[in-house]
């Protein structure tokens, strides 16, 4: 049905599509709701990862991230998740752990995101694996920039996503600050 | 006895809404709108440079990004009276005009088709006669018996593992679903193909904006897309022709397949055209402008009052003071310190003052805004009714075609006036989709004649004065007016109000405790089943609220009795 992508070379236009996706979510202005968003400027500027991972700041899309997530290999959702344990506490959900953590609305995003997946499921494109890495936030009064407590923890959260993108089989490389991408806009850490 | 229904949709991303209803012998009596969630985001922007601001405003709402960004550069241009280069003007219409056709397509189909279609009574379909009935319709050629075979396949397979997915949270086999087997299936069909097509219309945002869901190619003062017809980082003629080809496949799906639903679906609900007027004064701003200075636009708007379309006064330009001075705000019935009247949104206040939820009294977080102290409606329907009124072509052809292809399946003429309704406002915003798209190939062919003129410019400088200056940006968003009103001083943002479509229409009792638009257009809905309050949510839904939702059931008497998913809200995925 995709008349375009077949008869097109997009070479220059559609880049392929890498197989595994971080997506950072989460409303920035929101103060902790954008720790997603501020792991995915993090591992832009102070880490290089290979072609076939994809960082993405999703901020708080929904049917729009229907491209984005369809028929990867891997998706890593970064989120701030709300599970009743102490604020900075970091959360992983894996395998049959998603959709319950879906339903259950603890994510501030669940709609969006199981909009997304359920339509996913429909059109026979759900990524092959989802995997959660969040933390419980502290604050999420209307204010940008991350609560001092979540914001000491960010480095480890960031450590753990790339946990993450090593054991799907892909190596991530830190850089020596000097050569820290300074291109990439802090909106999180300003 | 009145009975009290509580609608409170839970959605944190676009903000809550809940709607609370009394119903008395099976209709709605009384109504409130009430947003639940203190943004203040307006308050992040203070001390700021008015360059950053459109960063910021676009990630107030997660689908509303795009639009946010161009209302937030033209407040800060309309304050400097800066020009923007025709090729910036052009690049931000294909952009603006390609996410509302995305955003119209994806409200129809994957929010609100199934307030109306019966997912599980298209399993009862003959797929012949589906595809027999379709290809009356439309010669859409996925409208045949194969397509309609497999998706009804597609779909038993789903309800016999009792996955439903999507559809899990529908209210099948409500009394008020009226629908044919067929024409469900046909519509289930339709769903399935709008996921690919709302997909098409985005990937000219990505191109365009240079990244989605948060474009990055806006600059106060222009785009910053460079053309460049050789280099491969620029928008090549490359780039300009794979646009043209989605253009064009967009067109055949917004004109053979979306229009043809709503005018069918629309028809075979004509109650509907009785319900859902409430406020009928509406508002819509001109879009898309054609010069450097914002005097002249492809889609006209402006103010009718009393749904009589011979009252139309356009509004003219961004420098037009009927817009800028018609605006006010009041908090008497919302959760803010009030007092002084109804405000300008240049001196507007963002004082919070919670109460708890007074019927009387204070009950939500939004404001009311009023046009020259009057409610209005905002949306597609306004803005069409406001292009039909203003006499421009392609919108009165388009409008005709729906009309005429509803009546030909009610069997009866369908007149202007049944827009006021519910299902008028669907209908609209399938003439809208059909308008904005036969602009986008017009701002497609103005951009490559003007490249094609040797003119590659896409950036003024800002410079910005000592002392303060003031200025307001407005947007014809997919929901409605969208303006941004921003007082700067010095350079630095010293106020900014942010008044988005879904204050006007979500907005609580005013300073003269008129209800707003919700909560009037709710004013006798039938309600078949209180406890599945399907009409109230299909009344609600044809604003496109931009909220998938839950419910909580709730009478006085007893507090949460029932909890129910709305129509939208998805559990049970499996990957």
């Amino acid at each position: 049905m995709d008349v375009a992508a077949q008869t097109i070379n997009m070479n220059d236009i559609e880049t392929v599509q890498a197989p595994v996706l971080v997506l950072g979510l989460g409303n920035i202005l929101l103060q902790d709701e954008g720790v997603g968003v501020a792991v995915i400027e993090r591992l832009q500027r102070r880490y290089r990862v290979p072609d076939e991972v994809e960082l993405l700041d999703g901020g708080t899309s929904g049917m729009s991230l229907l491209e984005d997530m369809c028929n990867r290999e891997h998706v890593i959702v970064v989120d701030a998740v709300r599970t009743g344990k102490p604020p900075g506490t970091e959360v992983v959900l894996t395998g049959e752990e998603v959709p319950a953590f879906l339903c259950n609305k603890v994510s501030p995003h669940q709609l969006a995101l199981s909009d997304v997946l359920a339509n996913l499921a429909l059109m026979n494109e759900s990524p092959h694996q989802v995997t959660v890495v969040g933390m419980e936030p502290l604050s999420l009064e209307t204010h940008l920039g991350l609560s001092d407590m979540v914001a000491s923890r960010l480095q480890a959260l960031t450590e753990r996503v790339i946990e993450h993108i090593e054991a799907a089989g892909y190596a991530v490389e830190q850089l020596d600050p000097e050569s820290w991408n300074n291109n990439v806009s802090l909106m999180t850490e300003a | 006895m009145a009975k009290r229904i509580v609608v409170d949709p839970m959605t944190r991303i676009e903000g809550h809404l809940r709607v609370d209803c009394e119903v008395d012998n099976g209709k709605v009596v009384k109504a409130w709108s009430s947003g639940q969630m203190w943004r203040g985001i307006e308050l992040i922007l203070e001390g700021r440079d008015p360059r950053d601001a459109w960063i910021i405003t676009q990630r107030i709402c997660g689908v509303c990004t795009t639009v946010h960004a161009v209302a937030s550069v033209r407040a800060v241009e309309n304050a400097l009276k800066l020009e923007v280069p025709l090729n910036a003007q052009y690049i931000r219409n294909m952009i603006i005009t390609a996410h509302g056709i995305h955003d119209h397509i994806v409200h129809f189909y994957q929010l609100s088709a199934l307030d109306w279609v019966d997912i599980v009574s298209a399993l009862q379909a003959d797929p012949a006669k589906a595809a027999q009935i379709a290809q009356s319709l439309s010669d859409w050629p996925l409208n045949n018996v194969t397509v309609f075979k497999d998706v009804q396949e597609k779909l038993r397979s789903f309800v016999n593992t009792g996955q439903l997915g999507v559809f899990a949270s529908g209210y099948w086999g409500h009394p008020a679903m009226k629908l044919p087997p067929e024409i469900n299936l046909l519509a289930v069909a339709h769903y399935f193909q709008a996921l690919d097509y709302q997909r098409t219309a985005n990937k000219i945002v990505s191109v365009l904006g240079s990244k989605t869901p948060h474009i990055q190619n806006l600059a106060v003062g222009g785009v910053a897309n460079p053309i460049n017809l050789d280099s491969q980082s620029t928008l090549t003629l490359e780039r300009l022709a794979y646009i043209k080809s989605v253009i064009d496949e967009l067109g055949d799906f917004v004109r053979k397949v979306y229009m043809v639903d709503v005018a069918a679906i629309g028809a075979m609900y004509a109650d509907w055209t009785q319900y859902g007027a409430g406020v009928t004064n509406y508002l819509s701003v001109p879009d898309l402008p054609l010069d450097t200075m914002g005097t002249q636009f492809a889609l006209p708007g402006g103010y009718i009052q009393n749904a009589d379309l011979s009252t139309f006064k356009p509004i003219t330009g961004y420098q037009d003071a009927f817009f800028e001075g018609g605006v006010k705000e009041s908090v008497k019935h919302a959760w803010y310190q009030g007092g002084k009247g109804a405000l300008h949104p240049y001196d507007g206040e963002t004082i919070p003052q919670y109460t708890d939820f007074q019927d009387d009294g204070k009950y939500s977080w939004v404001k009311a805004p009023t046009f020259n102290d009057k409610r209005a409606q905002v949306g597609p329907l306004a803005n069409v009714l406001a292009m039909a009124a203003a006499g421009h072509e392609p919108t009165t052809r388009n409008l005709t075609t729906v009309l005429d292809m509803a009546g030909a399946v009610a069997g009866a003429e369908i007149p202007v006036a049944a827009l006021h309704s519910t299902i008028g406002r669907h209908a609209a915003r399938a003439v809208r989709t059909a308008v904005l798209h036969e602009a986008l190939e017009q701002q497609w062919v103005l951009l490559m004649e003007n490249i094609g003129k040797g003119d590659y410019d896409t950036f003024n400088q800002p410079e910005f004065p000592k002392g303060e200056i003031r200025g307001v940006g407005f947007h014809e968003a997919p929901r409605g007016v969208l303006s941004h009103w921003t007082v700067i001083r010095d350079g630095k943002i010293a106020n900014y109000q942010a008044v988005v479509p879904s204050t006007w229409n979500a907005g609580p009792r005013d300073e003269s405790d008129e209800a707003g638009p919700y909560e009037a257009s709710l004013m006798d809905n039938p309600v078949a089943e209180p406890d599945k309050p399907l009409e109230v949510i299909r009344t609600i839904h044809s604003f496109d609220p931009c909220l998938a939702c839950a419910i909580h059931m709730v009478d006085t008497e007893q507090k949460e009795i029932t909890r129910v998913q709305g129509v939208g809200a998805q559990c049970g995925v499996k990957f």
